[in-house]
């Protein structure tokens, strides 16, 4: 909805982050390595039957404020876009099962790329920053490779 | 250079209008954040200064003084109001996040002694919050 990002506006740049939770299993697994390797490098995450977490997924867009809605994009329109490519693929499903872990080992830093480049397709404002929690003990961040985002957010 | 963050918390009511639009066009945009009669939350703010380290004191500022700074220019005038009715930034700019994060930042911007103002978080709850770093 055109009311809302304002990109070559001259409001304000602002950031907005919205947290998202998913549950799903995987297994940390490489099909380069040996059995032995493979338990040496991912210990228990290396369980063939599979292990599980409960995903927290904070997705940070910047943009200029829109003067008239004084948002940097439309929450309805984020989140309905974060439901149909984030959650409806992501939440409930075995990771390693996925088209876009049939090349990648399942780690959280993978799934932290393909998230941003999942919302990197979000028309409402742009991806600055994705950072998934995969316990309340371990978090992962990417900002496209921008190292600078990252310090400064 | 050392990052202090410093939090505080406040509770207020608002509700989202922008008066060059029919009521129709609000209600479509805004959706229920548009109900005249407010709604409310218990919002948290993170104040993050940068500055050196005092060799003497040990600080980047006095963590007492920013609260207190914290209280006189922000938590005191929202805290328990109606954003939309009751703070005057407001009277001509929606309440949301977004604004209300760039709206403490003007407050602050000038008030924190021996230390730059580096972000202002607003948490409206914790699946949502916008952060302003004085961009404008």
């Amino acid at each position: 909805m055109a009311v809302f990002a304002s990109p070559t506006g001259t409001g304000p740049k602002a950031y907005l982050s919205r947290r998202y939770r998913l549950s799903a299993s995987h297994r940390l697994h490489s099909d380069t390595f040996s059995e032995e390797k493979n338990w040496a490098v991912y210990g228990k995450c290396n369980n063939p039957h599979g292990h599980g977490h409960n995903y927290v997924v904070e997705v940070t867009l910047g943009g200029r404020v829109s003067p008239t809605t004084g948002m940097v994009c439309d929450l309805g329109e984020l989140d309905r876009f974060a439901q149909t490519n984030l959650l409806a693929r992501f939440d409930h499903m075995n990771l390693n099962t996925l088209p876009e872990f049939r090349d990648a080992v399942s780690t959280t830093e993978n799934f932290t790329i393909e998230v941003y480049r999942i919302f990197e397709r979000f028309a409402g404002a742009k991806v600055e920053r994705v950072r998934v929690e995969e316990t309340s003990n371990n978090s992962f961040e990417y900002a496209g490779g921008r190292t600078g985002e990252v310090e400064r957010l | 250079m050392i990052l202090l963050t410093r939090k505080a918390e406040f509770s207020s009511a608002h509700y989202y209008w922008n008066d060059a639009w029919p009521a129709e066009q609000n209600a479509r945009v805004f959706g229920k954040c548009a109900n005249k009669n407010g709604h409310g939350h218990n919002y948290t703010l993170e104040v993050t200064v940068a500055g050196e380290v005092d060799p003497v004191s040990g600080f980047v500022v006095d963590l007492k003084e920013l609260k207190d700074i914290l209280e006189r220019e922000v938590v005191s005038v929202y805290d328990h109001r109606h954003l939309n009715l009751e703070v005057p930034e407001f009277a001509g700019r929606v309440p949301t996040t977004e604004n209300i994060a760039i709206a403490i930042w003007e407050r602050l911007e000038d008030k924190i002694p021996h230390a730059k103002l580096h972000r202002v978080r607003v948490y409206e709850m914790p699946e949502l919050f916008a952060d302003y770093y004085g961009e404008r």
